[in-house]
């Protein structure tokens, strides 16, 4: 299916959401947090669309948001979306899991829980997956400093 | 002795960490098992034994030094990895590299899939209780190291693709040794199944094993030959061609059953098809310039790009978020590995732990590219 007619079906669940194609080969979508796993579970339930496959997740600090990066395919269509979402806490940021729509969800979330600080509510077994459980902070963020390990050029 | 008999022998749950210096994981893969008597409960890994922040350190790094740090993370994958990211700057530079370049990256990329496969194949066996799988297959992927030493100098970490182009052209010798080196191991392989494939004890520790649906697969985001001996159609080389692919012929090997086996035999069929996929090529290369030239500087326009590849273990995404500048503001690897890793749980549930080594022995993992 094409990005364009993605966009109509999609834009049609709620007037929340923001589209561009600027910068990117893929459609993207910004979701409000509070949507986002109504959003989701549509994009793959609707039989137009199936996206069953979520290919990739990633964690993403902004400045001043923080925010997960969704890259989502249809293994019967072969089309392709980008689900983004954003969250202004920096001190408990907070958003839904997906992994009970896309099981791959599960570690991947506790990869960006590990390095962004971002809690997923309903995430079976949120806990630091690469760093010791009690490691300060959270790495890949932009403003996480640490001046014995870090080169900084 | 009457307890014995009725089975009735009391039990309770414990744990028991296989890892992370476990001579069945191939790396420092640590999985903390709950286990009842030897039936598994729950498998729960813990990552970071060699986690070095690749991500963190592409952040600070050019383009130009990113590809070297990708061979080292699916280490037996170096030259698809690398390619995974000339590709994703050649995308966001719009950069047309040359047909030259566009064969030579596809036969090495299938010889090392040989490689890679050959050394998961001498491992498989070792694993199972059949040591003599390992020299053999050391013996073959031998002659490929060889082969790619003399043309990169480099036998493991090969930073031989740069974006725009490759480091250096190919060795005088390159076309004879492949040559002679499909020659070999077209004899090879059918010797292997024969020692392996067909043996009683490899076949019954491995079929009706570790069942994976192809359904799941999906959902788990599960991909490369393990995926594939589930049915599911997810070959990057034919779902999103790049480099030469879409002028070769290969079939995708699809098996549906979804067990240690299937899997098994995808990874041996995919092997044939390596070969087939590099005796189409080794001929006909192309002359013409190994480098497109590029900036010393690389600035990627301001945007997001994504690339995939087929691994040797499955699809690699590299996801840059480009403000503009001469770093990347965000890179992100999606490894195959860790996805994999992902399922393994699911699927072993209910199982042995002789099942486990059999089940890890299949997918196949790289702790580097699962850790990063």
């Amino acid at each position: 299916m094409e990005n364009q007619e993605i966009q109509k079906i999609v834009e049609s669940w709620s007037d929340k959401l923001e589209f561009s194609e600027e910068g990117s080969e893929f459609l993207n979508v910004t979701v409000p947090a509070e949507e986002l796993h109504e959003i989701c579970l549509k994009l793959k339930d609707t039989p137009e669309l199936k996206f069953d496959y979520l290919f990739c997740l990633t964690g993403i600090d902004w400045g001043a948001e923080l925010g997960v990066i969704y890259h989502l395919e249809s293994t019967e269509y072969r089309h392709n979306i980008v689900v983004k979402v954003k969250t202004a806490d920096r001190e408990d940021p907070k958003l839904d899991s997906v992994n009970d729509i896309w099981r791959t969800a599960e570690f991947h979330e506790m990869e960006v829980f590990d390095f962004f600080g971002i809690r997923f509510n309903n995430h079976p077994n949120l806990k630091r997956l690469f760093l010791t459980p009690d490691w300060e902070g959270y790495p890949l963020r932009k403003d996480y400093v640490d001046e014995e390990n870090m080169v900084i050029k | 002795m009457e307890q014995l008999t009725n089975n009735k022998i009391k039990t309770e749950e414990y744990f028991i960490n296989m890892g992370p210096q476990h001579p069945a994981a191939h790396g420092v893969l640590r999985l903390l098992l709950t286990i009842d008597g030897e039936i598994i409960k729950n498998v729960d890994p813990d990552l970071g034994y060699i986690h070095r922040s690749i991500e963190k350190m592409c952040e600070r790094d050019s383009y130009q030094q990113i590809v070297h740090l990708t061979d080292r993370m699916d280490y037996l994958s170096s030259h698809i990895n690398n390619g995974a990211v000339c590709l994703a700057v050649e995308k966001a530079l719009q950069l047309e590299v040359t047909d030259r370049v566009k064969v030579i990256r596809t036969i090495f990329d299938e010889l090392t899939r040989i490689a890679s496969h050959l050394l998961w194949w001498g491992v498989m066996g070792m694993d199972l209780g059949a040591l003599t799988t390992y020299f053999y297959a050391f013996r073959d992927r031998e002659m490929i190291n060889d082969i790619f030493e003399e043309t990169c100098g480099a036998r493991l970490t090969m930073n031989y693709y740069i974006p725009g182009g490759l480091m250096f052209d190919l060795h005088p010798n390159f076309v004879n040794r492949v040559k002679k080196f499909l020659v070999d191991i077209k004899e090879h392989l059918p010797e292997y199944d024969r020692l392996l494939t067909g043996n009683v004890i490899f076949q019954k520790r491995t079929k009706g094993i570790g069942m994976l649906s192809k359904e799941d697969a999906i959902s788990y985001g599960v991909t490369g030959p393990v995926a594939r001996g589930s049915g599911v159609h997810c070959d990057v080389r034919k779902t999103h061609p790049y480099h030469a692919y879409d002028r070769v012929n290969f079939e995708e090997a699809l098996l549906p059953e979804g067990d240690t086996f299937s899997r098994y035999k995808v990874r041996i069929k995919e092997m044939w098809e390596s070969i087939s996929i590099v005796e189409q090529l080794i001929d006909n290369i192309p002359e013409g310039d190994i480098k497109v030239p590029t900036k010393a500087v690389i600035k990627l326009p301001k945007g997001e790009f994504y690339q995939r590849v087929e691994t040797a273990r499955g699809e690699l995404g590299v996801y840059i978020n480009s403000t503009g500048t001469k770093n990347p503001y965000r890179l992100k690897f999606r490894s195959p590995g860790f996805s994999n890793l992902s399922v393994l749980n699911h699927i072993s549930k209910g199982g042995k732990i002789g099942d486990l080594v059999a089940i890890m022995a299949s997918f196949d993992f790289v702790i580097p590219d699962i850790d990063r």
